[in-house]
């Protein structure tokens, strides 16, 4: 075993070119969940009540539906990268740290999966 | 581990910073879990989306709705003072110091306001 600092073995070698791409993302969709958020409990707001006929007519239209599309995509990206660097920063040991991250992905993408189902069910029928 | 958390003073600015991970962390599996629940059960139709609002509107459930509340403004706001930091800007030690006490006092202060206002609404 050669007696290295894990900084010493990467030294040279140059980035992994994937870094700062996923910090960018992450910025991006921070902006783009704030915004989206903001016009989701603004309209929330507007509406005259909670029940069911009515938020399910205010999601169904256009309108409403493809900016709450946009919300699921933008809102599970960004959580899911931001689960990844916490999991990143304080799970050290290897196995564990894969595991989490591919549990992270898993379980986000099949709660993105489930809402944007249940968004096209509302927006195009089929609903009870 | 070095000792990066142990030799320095605690300031606001670090109490923004762990906090900006755990709000954000909880946002991610409360405020998801309530958003996908919401969402799905609205789908389901009519009386799944009342059990939802039932179950919502469960005096403890308050408890979670502020928490969310909170999470979220405090994570906005320290959201868009890194966006400020990441162009280089605020770093002087007084400036600096002021946003991070701004960002907890503001989120604490949005939090009240909004609940003032719903809490208002409902019982006025």
């Amino acid at each position: 075993m050669k007696m290295e600092t894990p900084l010493g073995r990467v030294r040279g070698l140059g980035s992994a070119r994937s870094g700062a791409l996923h910090w960018w993302h992450e910025r991006l969709t921070s902006i783009s969940t704030l915004l989206l958020l903001v016009w989701f409990f603004v309209s929330l707001l507007r509406l005259p009540d909670f029940q069911y006929q009515t938020v399910a007519a205010w999601l169904g239209a256009p309108l409403a539906a493809v900016p709450m599309l946009l919300l699921i995509v933008s809102v599970f990206w960004h959580l899911t990268m931001g689960l990844r660097v916490v999991v990143e920063d304080y799970v050290h040991e290897e196995g564990g740290k894969l595991f989490w991250l591919v549990a992270i992905n898993f379980l986000s993408l099949f709660a993105a999966g489930l809402c944007v189902f249940a968004m096209l069910r509302i927006a195009l029928g089929g609903a009870a | 581990m070095s000792p990066h958390l142990t030799i320095w003073k605690w300031g606001p600015h670090m109490a923004v910073s762990i906090l900006s991970r755990i709000t954000g962390v909880g946002l991610a599996l409360v405020g998801m879990a309530m958003f996908t629940w919401w969402l799905a059960a609205l789908a389901s139709g009519p009386v799944a989306y009342q059990t939802f609002l039932d179950w919502a509107g469960w005096p403890w459930m308050l408890v979670v709705w502020i928490g969310l509340t909170w999470a979220a403004f405090q994570h906005t706001l320290s959201g868009l003072r890194h966006l400020v930091l990441d162009i280089g800007a605020g770093y002087e030690l007084k400036r600096n110091k002021f946003w991070a006490i701004m960002v907890l006092a503001g989120a604490l202060a949005l939090t009240g306001l909004v609940w003032a206002l719903i809490l208002f609404r409902n019982f006025a």
